[in-house]
């Protein structure tokens, strides 16, 4: 593993006014629809080897910023935001500070902003149902069907994400899915086929995004001198997204390649 | 031709016993709500003739960027006998001179100008035209003729720059409409009328206008000599599109034969010639292909427009631009959509044609605008970088008529009710260093304003700062203004525009454009003086040679109102300052925050400012934040920007913005979805100008190393596009190192 795990429970239950940020961005148009305001938060329990951003992981890094900050800030935005965008938590893993993001949700809901959550879906509890409530969509990675792959590629399992979705689902709220595809990681058909199938009964999923994995994180890796297990992995090609792509749309509507 | 007469049928209004376009437009335009898919591509007689345009514009570029010169000829409306492309194709005829390309002398704007220009192109003036400027006089030798010390001081040390004192001022725009609706005799016999008018005792102002109006007049019975020249008759009112075409663009070519202002703007014409092209295509006379056919060779023949420049003029207005400004949109006063298909279809020239910087596309964006339109303007946007967005909402409130172009950049002009006189503009920063330096000039310590105290304080106090720097500002002004009356007065005697203002009510109203630069710097160094620490480094002779600053401050463009605010507040002050004074023709003091291409020249002419900006540096374009400075990313930069006051700068805030296409979104669909959220958004906080440009810093490196691969890559410079491969090296590299907004 090339980062300790770390005992997350502080970054949800410590001050519900202080979210622990790694970044913001505010033109987003990559991360749920139309213009968005993204706050990437700090700390998560994945050890995704393609991780593009290794220095959103460590709970004690990134910087606290209160909730009344992000709110003035999105405010400030929100003629930008359109009858489609709104804001974005994304990570790092939102769900680790999933009690505060409830009251930054409701927050947001009452200035009119559109809220999407972009989550790996590794923690399910009580925090996590509410804060879905306030979700007006969940973007959810679903990063491999396979358990075992699942835990080679991001050092845990994949059945609380798995469990997410179906929670979702029962709520009839929207959802999307998102896929890395990564060369020799998350390209084999069979559990292509078996990923998509997975979800084929699904209600509530709105799109499926397959995101081709690209080496602009390596950097970071090299940066923080840890070992990048994917240095030698070229970019998906065009042929191979489309297949995958073309695998998904038997099973699910509305597939996109990013 | 009896049955095309029969064909136009119009609505009546009081257009008909007025000459009063805008009534016409109101009574007879159909707008369009729908979308972008009845486009058709180019014809195949636009496309031979555009293929031999191509290789001619290759040429000219390969020739050092001019083609030819004629230096026989002075140029004025009929001089040149007819030029032709390829007549067989041509369905939009008249050239500027007899041959594609070639440029004509204008030298009643400055001669030696003009002999310069020829020198620098290896050749010479003939004998006969050097000899007729022994005996006659032309604008620059007139306005330096008047000219008194403290102006000239305020120009060589570069306080006020690019008077058009040694050029022709431009920005004045014909309603090259009323040739087609009327027909020059009406025009002639309401001038007439007009000239009749100014009776009684005689006074400065009438006598004036009496020798203007009859300038006018010749200029009218010019154009229909011109016209005829080319077997075209233009007394009588147009009777279907391919005339109207024409006539409007005879007018317009008339203004370019014999002027060659800065900038030299259409105005408003597509939505006017929509109502005949509309009215043919019902009457089943023509077709989409055909209408297209004639907006696709109008607006090509509107690309190959040249003037001749010396190499010095392109320091402030860099690729060779002509500002042929065209306004397209716009919604008039009650509610309906200025919109017409042929708004579209002007638009689709750049991609019949390929993308270019000439005509000026201005949209005047409304948060009313049809859909389909903003859609299309987008995506227009985001394949081309050749448009540019006004805020319709805000000027049609704020300036009060519904009918109007754009003059040069960003300007509203209410097309031929009003006129503006151009400018240029004062440089705020050495304003600013004036004030630091008890009014001497920070490079060779010549004393330009009096009454300055020095400044020797250990570390800058806001305060104090602020005080001297009001003091300056009143200084500047009060130069400036003088300078400006002197420039209109002689241009109007010296180099009347009188195609143009014949085209005009005979007595418009006229707005004078200041302009300002370099506001975000004034607003960075103030920030840091009053929220950081400033020590003036000062040489032997106590003048700032640099600024040490300690500590951070904020900075323009981050959405920050401590900073912004003291952009707005210098703004205000400054203009309040220039309404004080007398104006030529009681004109009325605008202020733009624009700099065309000039902030590399100002950069350059300006020692080191207290925000760090080190000497000689750029300043940002307009009224952009300095370069790398918006750290928060394009909406923060955006909202600083908005807050700049409109009524402050009624001629215009211009704000270039440049976007990776990634950064828009994933695809097509979604780029142009968020792009016009952009935009209403933007505007709606009432801000006023938005150049926009979607492409990747590795396009603009690649052809600033292979220009021969890009001859049509077009950028958006400062409230005008360019050819980016006829942009200076220097300038392209300053283009280069603007803030790319992106999310990689």
């Amino acid at each position: 593993m090339y980062f300790p795990e770390q005992d997350t429970h502080l970054l949800n239950e410590s001050e519900i006014d202080l979210l622990r940020i790694h970044s913001l961005e505010t033109f987003g148009t990559h991360d749920g629809p139309g213009i968005r305001m993204v706050v990437f938060v700090q700390g998560c329990q994945f050890r995704c080897l393609y991780c593009q951003n290794p220095d959103s992981i460590d709970i004690h890094g990134g910087t606290l910023v209160t909730v009344d900050e992000l709110v003035s800030k999105a405010v400030k935005q929100k003629a930008y935001f359109g009858k489609k965008g709104g804001v974005t938590v994304s990570g790092g893993e939102p769900l680790l500070q999933r009690a505060k993001l409830i009251h930054f949700f409701d927050r947001l809901h009452e200035n009119g902003i559109n809220t999407c959550l972009d989550s790996n879906g590794r923690v399910l509890d009580d925090h996590t149902k509410e804060l879905l409530d306030r979700t007006d969509l969940l973007l959810l990675d679903v990063k491999h069907i396979n358990p075992e792959w699942h835990k080679k590629l991001t050092s845990l399992n994949n059945a609380t994400t798995l469990k997410i979705a179906e929670h979702r689902e029962s709520t009839g709220k929207p959802m999307w899915l998102r896929y890395v595809f990564v060369p020799g990681w998350t390209d084999q058909e069979e559990y292509l086929h078996e990923w998509a199938k997975h979800f084929s009964g699904y209600k509530t999923i709105e799109r499926v995004e397959i995101i081709p994995f690209h080496q602009l994180g390596k950097h970071k890796w090299e940066l923080m001198n840890m070992q990048y297990a994917l240095a030698e992995t070229p970019s998906p090609t065009t042929e191979a997204l489309e297949n995958a792509k073309a695998i998904f749309s038997q099973y699910l509507d509305n597939v996109t390649i990013k | 031709m009896e049955n095309l007469v029969k064909s136009l049928e119009l609505k009546v209004g009081v257009w008909k016993d007025s000459i009063n376009v805008h009534d016409f437009v109101l009574q007879n335009l159909k707008s369009y709500e729908g979308d972008a898919s009845f486009l058709v591509g180019p014809s195949y007689k636009t496309t031979q003739l555009w293929n031999v345009c191509k290789e001619s514009l290759l040429k000219e570029r390969q020739n050092d960027g001019c083609l030819a010169i004629d230096t026989e000829v002075i140029s004025n409306i009929t001089s040149f006998g007819p030029g032709y492309i390829q007549k067989e194709n041509e369905t939009i005829v008249g050239l500027q001179t007899d041959e594609l390309l070639k440029r004509a002398m204008k030298p009643f704007g400055g001669i030696k100008l003009v002999q310069s220009a020829v020198a620098e192109k290896g050749l010479k003036v003939s004998d006969r035209v050097v000899d007729i400027f022994n005996y006659a006089k032309n604008h620059n030798q007139a306005v330096f003729d008047a000219y008194d010390g403290e102006i000239k001081t305020f120009r060589s040390k570069h306080v006020l720059t690019g008077l058009p004192d040694n050029y022709a001022r431009g920005r004045i725009i014909g309603d090259f409409r009323r040739v087609a609706l009327y027909g020059i005799d009406r025009l002639i016999a309401e001038k007439k009328s007009d000239k009749g008018k100014v009776s009684g005792d005689m006074t400065d102002a009438k006598v004036r206008l009496r020798e203007e109006i009859a300038e006018q007049i010749n200029a009218l019975q010019d154009m229909k000599k011109m016209a005829l020249s080319y077997g075209i008759d233009i007394s009588k009112p147009a009777t279907n599109a391919q005339e109207a075409v024409q006539f409007t663009y005879l007018g317009y070519l008339s203004a370019v034969k014999e002027q060659d202002g800065a900038a030299m703007s259409l105005g408003n014409v597509s939505s006017f010639l929509d109502v005949y092209i509309q009215n043919d295509i019902e009457a089943g006379i023509i077709d989409e292909e055909q209408a297209q056919e004639y907006i696709d060779q109008f607006v090509m023949k509107l690309r190959l427009v040249r003037h001749l420049r010396p190499g010095a003029y392109d320091a402030i207005f860099g690729g060779d631009p002509t500002w042929v400004t065209e306004a397209i949109g716009g919604q008039f006063h009650d509610g309906r959509t200025k919109v017409t298909k042929t708004s579209f279809r002007f638009l689709q020239t750049l991609y019949n044609l390929g993308a270019s910087p000439e005509p000026n596309l201005t949209v005047l964006w409304s948060e009313n605008l049809p859909q389909g339109f903003k859609d299309f303007c987008a995506q227009v946007s985001i394949d081309t970088s050749s448009l540019q967005y006004e805020n319709d909402d805000l000027m049609r409130d704020n300036r009060g008529s519904d009918d109007y172009g754009i003059a040069c950049c960003v300007s509203y002009q209410e097309i031929g009710k009003s006129i503006q006189h151009f400018g240029a503009r004062a440089n705020l920063p050495k304003a600013l260093l004036l004030s630091l330096n008890g009014g001497r000039e920070e490079s060779e310590g010549v004393q330009v304003v009096g009454g300055i105290s020095e400044m020797d304080d250990e570390v800058l106090d806001y305060d104090t700062v602020m005080k001297s720097f009001k003091k300056t500002l009143a200084e500047v002004a009060r130069v400036y203004a003088k300078s400006m009356y002197i420039i209109h007065y002689m241009h109007d005697k010296y180099y009347y525009e009188r195609a143009q203002m014949s085209l005009i009510d005979s007595n418009p109203k006229i707005d004078i454009a200041y302009g300002a630069a370099g506001i975000s710097i004034i607003a960075d160094s103030l920030s840091a003086i009053k929220y950081a620490k400033v020590t003036p480094v000062r040489n032997e002779f106590g003048l700032t040679i640099d600024f040490n600053i300690e500590g951070d401050f904020p900075k323009f463009g981050n959405d920050d109102d401590r900073v912004d605010d003291i952009a707005k507040e210098v703004t205000k002050i400054f203009i309040d300052e220039l309404r004080k004074h007398k104006t030529y023709k009681n004109s009325t003091p605008t202020l733009s925050l624009l700099t065309i291409t000039s902030n590399v020249m100002y950069g350059s002419n300006t020692g080191a400012t207290p925000d760090g900006r080190k000497a000689g540096e750029a300043f940002a374009p307009g009224a952009n934040p300095m370069h790398g400075r918006d750290e928060n990313g394009a909406i923060a930069s955006l909202n600083s920007v908005s807050k700049l006051n409109y009524n402050d700068a009624q001629d215009g805030i211009s704000y270039t913005f440049t976007m990776v296409p990634k950064s828009l979104g994933n695809n097509l669909e979604e780029q142009v979805g968020n792009l016009t959220t952009t935009l209403d958004a933007y505007f709606g906080r009432n801000a006023h100008h938005l150049n926009v440009n979607v492409l990747n810093k590795e396009t603009l490196l690649d052809a600033y190393n292979h220009p021969e691969n890009y001859p049509q890559l077009t950028i958006r410079v400062s409230g005008y596009a360019v050819n980016f491969v006829r942009l200076s090296k220097a300038h392209q590299l300053e283009v280069i190192s603007r803030t790319f907004h992106s999310t990689m």
